[in-house]
Parts: C-alpha cells; sequence; structure tokens
C-alpha cells in the first residue's frame, strides 16, 4: 500500500463544499421565506407583549401543565418578550448562515513587533526625552516629587474618614445591664420560668426603656436564646450552672464566628446550629463548639428572677458577642 | 441595486465626506474573524452585560436605595402592615406593582447568572487553549480582573433587596471586613457607618452597583474588545491555518448578522428563563432582621466556592497580647482566594517562564497537546467543585440523605486529596489522547471492513487518514525541555542554582509528550 502523505507539510484549506441554498434557487426561496417567517413571529410576539401589558389583568391566574397555576399577566408578558427578542436573532442568524457568502476568507498578520530601526528610533526618543527632563540629574527634583506624589494620594484617604465613626467599644457592650428583663420577640412580653417548657426555644431581646425604638443595630448585638433543658443535663462549671435558671439556659443568638443568627436548634441532641457555615454548639456544655468553622462558643448570658418572679439578666454579658475582630482580648 | 444598498451607500459617502473614515471603515468592515462554536462564550459575556446595563437602568427608576424603616402597605398581602426598610418595600413595589418590573428583576438575576457562567466559562476556554499566550498576557489580566470584578457586582447586587437572605451575606461580608488585623474593626465601622447593620451601607453599596463599578467594567470590556481587534482572534490550527494568517468570515455582513442576531438570541433566552424559573423571590424571604435566619441560606453560585471554603474552615483563632486573629475566616475568606487570583493573573508569565517560549502565538492549542497546563486546569477546576459541593453540604445533607458531617469532612480531606489526583489522571489521559492521535495517524481509522486471510485469519482493514486529517493531528510543536547548563557559554556560573534546577525540573514535566509522527515513520509506512 502507499500513499503521500507529509504530515508536516501543509495541504493548505480543504475544498469550498457549497450549499444547497448557493445552486438551487428553490432551497434560496425557502431559506428566504424561513427568515422572513422568523421576522414575522417576533413581530407577533411584540404584538403578545403589548396585549398582555394593557389587557391581561395582574390577577388572573391560569392552569399551565408543568408550570401549575401560573399568573397569566407575567406569563404572557415574558412570552411576548421572548418571541418578539428570539425570532428577531434566529432570523438574522438563519440568514446569515444560508444566504449569505459563506466563502472563508484569509487575511494576514502583521508581526507586532516593529522594524528594528523603528524601534531603536523609539527607544532613543525615550532616552531623549527622559534626559531632557533632566530627572536622572536633578536628584533634587526627583526626592522631592517622589515625596509630594507619595502623599498626594493621602488627602483623598483621609476624606473618607467620615465615612463611619471609631468602633470605640460597641462591638464590646450590649444593651443587656444587671437586671434587664427578657421580654419575648416578636412581642416585647416579659417571661416567667413556667412559661417555658422543659425542651422548648424562645427568642428574647432586652425589655425597652420608655420611649425608646426597637432598632436593627441593637438586635444585631442583643438577640439571646432562650433554651430549657432538665437541669441534671447540664455539664457546667458552678460558675456557669450558676447563670441558669431552673434549668433554662440563656445564650447570644448572634454566631461567634461571622455573626449569623443560630436559629436551628434540635431537641434531641440538644445542639444549636447556624445554618451559615454550620458551626455547630452543644446546649448542655455552655454552647461549646463540636463542629464546624467557630472558634468559640456562644456568649452565655447570666439570668435569674426579680421580685416579681420575672426572668432578668444577672448581669451584662462578660464577653463581646458576634464574630471576632482584632481588639477582642479573649 | 436596490434602494436599500443605495440608501447606505449614501450613508458611507456623507460619513466619509465628514470623517474621511472610508479607508480605515472599509478595513475594519473586511475584518476577518475566524469561526468556532467556543468563541461565542465570551460573547454571550458581552451580550448578558449589556442586558444587566439595560435591566439594570429600568429597575433603578423605582429601587428606592434606602435603608430608612418604612411601613409596607401594598399589593403583596402576606407583608402588610410590616416594617422594613424602604429598599425592601421598594422591591417589592417593582415586583408587585409595576407592570414588567418583576419580568426586568427576573431578567437582571438572571442575566447576572449568566454573566458570571459565560465568563467562567470563556476565561476556561482561553485557559485550556493557550490564547492567554504572547502577545495577549495584558488581555489575560484584564479578564481575570473582570471576573473578580463581577463576583463583587453580582453580591453587591443581590444584596440591595435588603431581605432576610442578602441580608445574612452582608452580615458575612461585614465578618469577613472585621476580621482583617488591626485596621478590620475600623474598615467595617467606616463601611458600614457604624456598628451593623446601621443605615448607610445600602445607599452607598447602590453607588457603588449602579455607577462605579458599571464604569470599569465599561472601561475594562473596551480596553478588552480593541486588543481583540486590533491583535487579531487567535484561531484553531488546521490545514491552512498558520501562525500568520486568520482564515474566516468578514464582519460585513457575516458577522454583523450572526453576532447582532446572536445579542437578540441571548436576551430572549434570558427573557424565556426569567419568565418560567422563578429566581429569588425576594417577598418570600421577609424583610432584613439581624436576629432572624432561614434555614438552607445559599449565595448566588459563583460565590458559593467562597462559602464553601469558610464552611469546611477549621476552628482555628489566635488570641495573643490582647487582640484576636481570626484564622478560620482570613485563610479561606482572604488569603486563598487572593492565593488563586494572583496565580491565575500571573500564569501566562510563569507558563512562558518555565517553557523558555518568548514567541507570539496565534494558533490555539487542543487541550491534550499540553497536558501539563490541561491538568493543571483540571486541577483547579476540581479545587473549585470541591469547594461549591461543600459550599451547599446543607442542601446536599437534606437532599441525598447525608449528614452535614459526612459531607463537611469528606471536602475537607477532598480538598488536599482530589486536586492533585485530577492532575495526574488528566495529565496520563492527555498522554493517552496523545498516543491514540498517533496511532490514527500511522495506522488510519478503523473502517469496519473485515478481511479474511487465505490461511484463515481475520484483519480489520484501516483507512489511511487524508492529508488534511493527518496535518490536522500532526501540526502542533512538541518543544524540548529547557536545559540550563550550571555553566553558561562563556563559561561562568550562572547565579541561582537552586532556582534553575527547579525551573528545568519543571520545565521537563512541562514538556513531557508522545512523539508525534515524524515524516520519516510516515515514510517507513508507506512502504509496508
Amino acid at each position: 500500500m502507499s500513499r503521500e502523505v507529509a504530515p508536516l507539510s501543509d495541504p493548505g484549506l480543504p475544498d469550498h463544499v457549497h450549499r444547497k441554498a448557493d445552486t438551487d434557487p428553490i432551497a434560496e426561496k425557502k431559506a428566504e421565506r424561513q427568515v422572513a417567517l422568523f421576522f414575522a413571529f417576533s413581530a407577533l410576539g411584540t404584538i403578545l407583549f403589548i396585549y398582555s401589558y394593557l389587557f391581561i389583568h395582574h390577577d388572573l391566574f391560569i392552569f399551565i401543565p408543568i408550570l401549575g397555576s401560573t399568573n397569566a399577566h407575567q406569563l404572557f408578558l415574558g412570552l411576548g418578550l421572548t418571541c418578539s427578542l428570539l425570532f428577531i436573532g434566529m432570523g438574522a442568524v438563519h440568514w446569515a448562515k444560508y444566504l449569505m457568502p459563506d466563502n472563508e476568507v484569509i487575511a494576514h498578520r502583521h508581526e507586532f513587533r516593529s522594524p528594528e530601526n523603528e524601534r531603536a528610533d523609539f527607544i532613543a526618543t525615550v532616552k531623549e526625552g527622559a534626559a531632557a527632563s533632566g530627572l536622572g540629574r536633578r536628584s533634587i527634583i526627583k526626592r522631592s516629587l517622589a515625596l509630594s506624589m507619595g502623599l498626594v494620594g493621602l488627602s483623598p484617604l483621609l476624606l473618607l474618614r467620615d465615612l463611619g465613626p471609631l468602633p470605640e467599644k460597641q462591638l464590646e457592650t450590649t444593651s443587656w445591664k444587671t437586671g434587664t428583663r427578657l421580654v419575648t420577640d416578636p412581642g416585647n412580653r416579659p417571661i416567667k420560668p413556667a412559661d417555658l417548657e422543659v425542651g422548648a426555644v424562645a427568642q428574647v431581646l432586652p425589655e425597652l426603656v420608655e420611649g425608646q425604638e426597637r432598632i436593627l443595630n441593637n438586635i444585631g448585638k442583643d438577640a439571646v436564646l432562650l433554651i430549657r433543658l432538665r437541669p441534671e443535663e447540664f455539664q457546667l462549671s458552678p460558675e456557669r450552672l450558676s447563670w441558669t435558671h431552673e434549668g433554662i439556659i440563656a445564650f447570644s443568638k448572634i454566631c461567634s464566628h461571622m455573626g449569623c443568627a443560630v436559629a436551628l436548634y434540635e431537641q434531641q441532641t440538644k445542639h444549636l446550629l447556624c445554618p451559615c457555615h454550620q458551626s455547630t454548639f452543644d446546649v448542655p456544655r455552655a454552647a461549646k463548639v463540636i463542629f464546624g468553622p467557630a472558634a468559640r462558643p456562644l456568649p452565655q448570658l447570666a439570668i435569674t428572677l426579680d421580685s416579681e418572679g420575672y426572668l432578668i439578666a444577672k448581669q451584662p454579658f462578660t464577653e463581646p458577642v458576634g464574630p471576632s475582630f482584632w481588639e477582642r482580648s479573649s | 441595486m436596490s434602494t436599500g444598498e443605495k440608501a447606505l451607500g449614501s450613508v458611507a459617502n456623507y460619513v466619509d465626506e465628514r470623517t474621511g473614515a472610508a479607508a480605515w471603515m472599509k478595513k475594519n468592515l473586511n475584518k476577518v474573524f475566524p469561526d468556532h462554536w467556543s468563541f461565542m462564550l465570551g460573547e454571550v459575556t458581552l451580550y448578558s452585560f449589556i442586558i444587566l446595563l439595560l435591566s439594570g437602568t429600568f429597575l433603578t427608576f423605582w429601587f428606592d436605595p434606602s435603608q430608612r424603616e418604612v411601613l409596607y402597605e401594598g399589593e403583596y398581602q402576606p407583608l402588610n402592615g410590616l416594617k422594613m426598610s424602604a429598599a425592601y418595600a421598594s422591591t417589592l413595589h417593582i415586583s408587585f406593582d409595576i407592570r414588567g418590573g418583576l419580568l426586568m428583576r427576573q431578567i437582571h438575576h438572571w442575566a447576572a447568572l449568566l454573566f458570571m457562567a459565560a465568563m467562567i466559562a470563556h476565561l476556561l476556554r482561553i485557559f485550556f487553549t493557550g490564547a492567554f499566550r504572547k502577545p495577549r498576557e495584558f488581555n489575560w489580566i484584564i479578564g481575570v480582573g473582570l471576573v473578580t470584578l463581577g463576583i463583587v457586582e453580582g453580591f453587591l447586587g443581590y444584596s440591595l433587596p435588603d431581605d432576610l437572605l442578602s441580608g445574612t451575606g452582608i452580615r458575612i461580608a461585614e465578618a469577613i471586613l472585621q476580621a482583617i488585623p488591626v485596621v478590620g474593626t475600623y474598615l467595617a465601622f467606616f463601611a458600614f457607618g457604624g456598628a451593623f447593620p446601621g443605615e448607610a451601607f445600602i445607599p452607598r453599596i447602590f453607588t457603588v452597583h449602579v455607577l462605579l463599578l458599571p464604569g470599569i467594567f465599561l472601561a475594562l470590556i473596551t480596553v478588552h474588545l480593541m486588543l481583540v481587534w486590533y491583535q487579531k482572534h487567535t484561531q484553531f490550527p488546521g490545514p491552512g491555518r498558520t501562525e500568520k494568517n486568520v482564515v474566516g468570515y468578514s464582519l460585513m455582513p457575516i458577522y454583523m448578522a450572526k453576532a447582532g442576531g446572536f445579542f437578540f438570541i441571548v436576551f430572549g433566552v434570558t427573557a424565556f428563563l426569567s419568565t418560567v424559573a422563578s429566581i429569588n423571590p425576594i417577598w418570600l424571604y421577609g424583610p432584613y432582621t439581624p436576629g432572624q435566619i432561614s434555614a438552607g441560606s445559599q449565595p448566588d453560585w459563583y460565590m458559593g466556592w467562597l462559602d464553601g471554603l469558610v464552611r469546611m474552615s477549621p476552628p482555628i483563632e489566635t488570641h495573643a497580647f490582647g487582640h484576636t486573629i481570626s484564622w478560620n475566616i482570613l485563610i479561606p475568606g482572604l488569603i486563598v482566594p487572593g492565593i488563586l487570583f494572583t496565580g491565575m493573573a500571573l500564569y501566562p508569565f510563569i507558563e512562558s517562564w518555565l517553557t523558555g517560549d518568548k514567541r507570539e502565538h496565534h494558533l490555539l492549542d487542543r487541550p491534550r497537546n499540553v497536558p501539563n497546563r490541561t491538568a493543571l486546569g483540571a486541577m483547579s477546576l476540581t479545587f473549585i467543585v470541591v469547594t461549591v459541593i461543600n459550599g451547599g453540604n446543607d442542601i446536599i445533607a437534606t437532599n441525598f440523605s447525608l449528614t452535614i458531617n459526612q459531607i463537611m469532612w469528606a471536602s475537607r480531606i477532598g480538598i488536599f486529596v482530589l486536586p492533585p489526583l485530577a492532575f495526574v489522571i488528566t495529565k496520563r489521559l492527555c498522554l493517552s489522547l496523545q498516543r491514540a492521535d498517533r496511532d490514527l495517524v500511522l495506522h488510519g481509522k478503523e473502517s469496519g471492513t473485515l478481511l479474511r486471510l487465505p490461511h484463515g485469519e481475520f484483519v480489520e482493514v484501516h483507512q489511511p487518514l487524508n492529508a488534511h486529517e493527518t496535518f490536522a493531528l500532526t501540526q502542533h510543536e512538541q518543544k524540548p525541555a529547557l536545559v540550563l547548563p550550571t555553566f553558561d557559554d562563556h563559561g561562568v556560573k550562572r547565579p541561582r542554582a537552586m532556582l534553575n534546577k527547579w525551573r528545568t525540573r519543571m520545565s521537563s514535566a512541562v514538556s513531557e509528550q508522545i512523539q508525534k509522527p515524524t515524516p520519516d515513520d510516515m515514510k517507513e509506512i508507506e512502504h509496508h
């Protein structure tokens, strides 16, 4: 068997294969009609869009298989827009593919690198310019310019200073004071131990002082979860045990990892789980981290009863709540 | 000549008499672009960007970027009488009261997802075919910048409605800022105008989202496209295609019709998706409050890798000298992404340093012919896939009856084991494919015809490839590894011996190939 194959010599572009529409007038006419049909569909789409916008009521629901009960206004508005756009595109592409010339054209590339003499000229010009400025010789100008350029950026940077106040102690304090009543969220009702059954969980906030509004900044630091276990289930140090009351234990609801609300309590395992990054805290062991990226337990709030039998904070949080920050000392 | 042609002719005449642009216009209207389906990926990105500008402008007419508290009294009954931010209330207003408003919101969000997806697919195409090589390194860097900005822009965009889900995302972003050593707390307070959440953040990111970043996008995209135009598009190798030419179709009329039409197709498909597939139904999430959250909180897909990294991070913090460093946030949130994106931006320079190749390249590589690069790409992709899977570990756990712990541990181990494994497997696959190409050239393709020889043996007749096919499989270059002798030509010892040793070792790994058929091989089989 013999054949002529030269793997390293380029045989050149393959022969051009004509399309049917190039040679057959009937096929050409057909392709032309198809393009026109696409454009006509687009026009119909626009009409559907206008009709839906003006005449289909926004409360009309219809049943469409697969989609189910669907808002007709939204559906036909969308389908109208879809058709008006899609068919213009399909018409244009069909036109280009079947009717416009499909001969491949060869263009030549120019080399990006300039001829040697031009390059030399260019480099010489740059050098001349640099020499003319005398930057190399006048070192005092060079240094003072460097100084001014280095400093000029400081003004716009400083202008950003008033974007916000300094942090001060804001991250380290909450609204919880000694004796602050725990109130339900929502509802703002004070809570008695009897309101919580064993296994129950409740979100609480500090009671508002007269005339004070509940703002999000405070919720972001003050939100607390109350959980009631059987007292014998706790595995706490004597100090931490004294922070609980009749099996009720209180933790900051703001995750010690990145500040999400730790909202998922699993009654069986007594685990608290943060839905953001799955840090898992063991409630009987003072919210010790047993899984996930959080590095610290949720801060525990010491609680007790006031003279009327309502739950109150025994003392403020003893550590900052929420995610870590540079100035945090523990 | 039809009247339309005449009219266009007089427009051309009118323009030239006032600008003298005839020669320049003629050259550019005849500009040749090569054709390949993968060259559309960048186009999809560009068109989604235009869709984003159009739909985004529409949304700004009603969106109120304010965290001022308002009482909602509108069309959507379940939230009636609730306190919420003006941003959230106005998003509800756009969704329920403005005709076409919901459609536009959906188009904006779908276009954003498509924008990122097309951009990443485009980036992968550029990477795996070596289109980033000289002279296109700058365009690669611009591209990496666009991906980075795209992630930020997308995040800011879906944060604007101030719903419970997006507010949670902002909370996490704030925690990342706050974790930066020394200045973090200050940065967070400056960004939020005080403690989280404050009332300043949404108005501020609104300006960044609709003005600052789109402006930068427009500038970078313009430069990106001008460079493509000026440097001419790369092309896949094949008979008749060389480093010195471009084979394809001219801009006018072919690409005007095709690309112009394709814009409408992309827009139409986005509109269709937005019609039938609900996305970001913020009315179901409710307004943001820091004390609440919903289970299954997930970011948009292009943030998933970052979330997955944060989730799998071990619980490490350092407390010393009255200060805290949160490694569990810094490493996954800033350090690893920083290394990934810096490495990606520098890759063209690293590769050319390892191969010693400083020439211009306009012909693309078939991925199999550059096994090391392809393997590196597969390795990076595997890394990202593991992080994305872990980013959805809660969703996967509920849908596949697994525990979060199992998925988390699988990811923690997988992130170290799977990427190197992907590298080795991909490299071997590439070499096998090269071997298959070699066999194909030397022995021809299977014809399906069986031949019974006189002594009873069956053989299959192989059909030799034609010249075009043979050329396509053998045109690629196989460069030998770099050799850096200890002493250079002048007998002087090279400095940095350790670095050179490492460089030659890496270079020999990069140039590992299956020898392609030579002209001698071909001659030999001719005599069979």
